[in-house]
């Protein structure tokens, strides 16, 4: 049947030579490949969500009086936006299932995508000749975080609107244009106007995700031209021999089956378990909060951060010259991102490899650049758990003021403690390793006198 | 005939009133073995009077003396912190916490009925959640309350304290704590929050213990923290486990 549709399709677009390529393509067949391909799929299932989801919200923020069918809201005024949400969440058909898939989705997706980073970082599969789709690999991955915060904001619920004030609080503190960078996005002081609305919906559901797209094709492109990387398992897998099953039968079904699996995952997740219940958070006002509001998970790290940073801000005389939600919320991230970026670059010009590289180091293979990953990876989960620091708080009775001195602590000393624990371990390894070797070719000779 | 009637009623009824008012010897008796080491003979309190009450200086100052005078507290108080389990403390300075109470019933009634002797002061009050709006009751918990107890009333943390969680607390116990101010609270009197407004935040507190969960198991109601525990621990566990399934493990060769 394949040979059949290819030749139809041969026949009006010469294009067998390709498919046959495509079919023939090698992918590795090792587990740790295929995360990429669930952050692919969970895209897939968003995107197909966000449509629907289209076809109900309301981008407005013109102010409405509530008379649906959820009781404790009647009478209330609230946004358009908002009361559209609530629409998908209680009258729309599927659309709560529908909302709470998208927003499964999107928290899948950047996890899958940060499990796939670490396993690109820690096997050195960004090397030479791959640098680019690793660089496009981290851009999806920054806006996508960018994206979630859209989609979490455009709600205009509770959190939404409290969420938001932190990132205007963040935005105007960074030195010297973030005042005026804050009043060109936002169109004025928060929490802003109209307009700051349309520009979240449009980059939400249009400019971001065509983005995203652009860039995965790409990065897919990318992989394909210059093939996947490869672990060395077997004698037969060089820097010059790709080892692996092809796209048709090999890869094919697999591929199908996980996507198969992702969407019955997040839609079991979408189905069975509440995730952002809006209706109970109750529509936003500039005078209200409530206690424990909390970004979703994929920006915990910076709650955290904005928690361990002293309370200081540089001031010469009258003038702030950075206020202090600068260091938690935008110093941290744009130093992560940086060092990932500049990594392969800076490893090539203090590691001294510039080689080309096809097959794939394991962690203990290579300790410098584990115990680097270590380090920078503890660095942002301390941070990141320091986020919930509130809830261990009310929930296991740590009391707050020692556990954020204990993380300020941990945030100094345990990454570069984590770092040496991990090179420790990998020259562990590999001395075991040799060993064993060596105890191997000794029996080989003992056994051949 | 009428008459008989007349003197049985009363007489049925006056043993009934002294219970419901309690034993206030026993509740002296009780005072002196758990209370008069703080608050002073005949509740005087060991702080000086003035800096018990609402405003900014209340909290810093109040962990100066031992205790606050309880003339004048009335009931209200008394029934508050001793059916929450918020009095007797282990030692001064402490947020009350919920414990279980360690007293019983005519134990309790002896207390509250000698500590509302000591002075005149507000009686328990008698919140009606049911009639109460739900929806004036969500619009003034969330202007009012919100902020330390959380939305939905799972409690939270502030600076130097710990909201609680509202799951345990009675409609009674509600009631109170908005015209006392437990701790760092602060205290509503009836022109903030008339007895009507009360009876709606009870409405709401009172829904909000078992809320509409439509969208299925509510993990917590305190919103992404849960949520991203079952993102990882739950949606990414399973996938990973199905790449490991679909995919190959390690050999080497």
């Amino acid at each position: 049947m394949i040979r059949k549709l290819v030749r139809f399709l041969d026949r009006r677009t010469g294009t067998a030579p390709l498919l046959r390529k495509t079919l023939r393509y090698l992918f590795p067949d090792h587990w740790s490949f295929l995360l990429g391909e669930v952050a692919l799929y969970s895209f897939v299932i968003l995107v197909a969500t966000g449509i629907y989801l289209t076809l109900f919200y309301e981008n407005s923020t013109a102010t409405v009086v509530y008379h649906g069918p959820y009781v404790p809201l009647q009478g209330q005024e609230m946004t358009q936006a908002y009361r559209s949400v609530l629409d998908i969440s209680t009258t729309v058909k599927a659309g709560l299932l529908i909302r709470q898939t998208h927003h499964w989705a999107a928290d899948i997706f950047i996890a899958a995508i940060v499990l796939h980073l670490i396993r690109i970082f820690f096997t050195g599969a960004y090397r030479k000749p791959r640098e680019l789709t690793y660089w496009i690999g981290l851009t999806i991955l920054l806006v996508s975080l960018l994206e979630g915060y859209l989609g979490y904001s455009l709600a205009d619920d509770l959190l939404s609107g409290m969420g938001l004030a932190i990132g205007y609080g963040v935005a105007v503190s960074i030195p010297f244009f973030g005042a005026n960078l804050a009043a060109l996005i936002w169109d004025g002081p928060f929490p802003g106007k109209h307009d700051f609305f349309s520009r979240m919906y449009v980059a939400h559901v249009f400019l971001i995700p065509a983005l995203i797209g652009a860039l995965l094709v790409l990065h897919l492109a990318l992989v394909a031209l210059r093939h996947h990387t490869q672990f060395r398992e077997t004698r037969r897998q060089t820097e010059r021999k790709v080892v692996g099953i092809p796209t048709f039968p090999g890869q094919t079904p697999r591929s199908l089956g996980l996507f198969f699996a992702v969407a019955g995952v997040l839609f079991l997740l979408g189905g069975l378990v509440q995730i952002n219940p809006i209706w109970l958070w109750g529509p936003y006002h500039t005078y209200i909060s409530t206690n424990g509001a909390q970004p979703d998970w994929y920006l915990g790290w910076l709650i955290g951060a904005l928690r361990l940073v002293p309370g200081f801000d540089l001031t010469i005389g009258h003038y702030t010259l950075v206020a202090n939600p600068f260091w938690g919320g935008a110093a941290l991230p744009s130093l992560v991102f940086i060092f990932l970026y500049l990594w392969p670059w800076l490893e090539r010009r203090f590691g001294g490899d510039s080689a080309y590289h096809n097959l794939l180091d394991r962690p203990r293979d290579a300790p410098m650049r584990t115990a680097i990953g270590m380090t920078t990876l503890t660095w942002v989960f301390l941070p990141f758990v320091a986020g919930s620091s509130d809830r261990i708080y009310v929930t296991f009775g740590l009391p707050y003021i020692p556990q954020i001195w204990a993380f300020r602590v941990l945030a100094v000393v345990a990454p570069p403690l984590a770092g040496l624990i991990a090179f420790w371990v990998c020259r562990e390894l590999q001395a075991g390793e040799r060993v064993e070797r060596r105890r191997k070719r000794a029996e080989e000779e003992a056994e051949l006198a | 005939m009428r008459r008989l009637l007349v003197t049985g009623l009363l007489a049925l009824a006056l043993p009934a009133a002294a219970a419901a008012a309690g034993d206030q010897q026993l509740g002296y008796r009780l005072f002196g073995q758990y209370c008069v080491a703080c608050h002073g003979v005949a509740g005087s309190g060991i702080a000086p009077a003035r800096v018990i009450g609402t405003g900014p200086q209340r909290v810093p100052r109040q962990q100066l003396g031992l205790a606050p005078s309880l003339q004048g507290v009335g009931a209200l108080a008394a029934d508050f912190y001793l059916r929450t389990g918020y009095m007797p403390l282990q030692h001064v300075g402490l947020q009350p916490r919920r414990k279980p109470v360690i007293f019983d019933e005519p134990q309790l009634e002896g207390l509250i009925a000698y500590v509302a002797s000591l002075g005149r002061g507000p009686k328990v009050p008698k919140p009606h959640p049911e009639r109460g709006s739900l929806s004036e009751g969500m619009q003034l918990f969330t202007d009012h309350c919100a902020g330390c107890h959380q939305v939905v009333g799972e409690g939270g943390y502030v600076t130097g304290a710990l909201p609680p969680p509202l799951k345990d607390a009675t409609s009674t116990q509600i009631a109170e704590a908005i015209r006392i101010g437990p701790y760092v609270m602060p205290r509503f009197s009836t022109k903030a929050l008339s007895p009507s407004q009360v009876n709606s935040i009870v409405r709401y507190v009172r829904y909000a213990k078992s809320p509409d969960d439509r969208g299925g198991w509510a993990i917590g109601h305190v919103g992404p923290i849960p949520e991203g525990l079952v993102a990882w621990f739950l949606g990414m566990t399973a996938l990973v486990a199905c790449c490991i399934a679909i995919g190959r493990r390690f050999r080497r060769g």
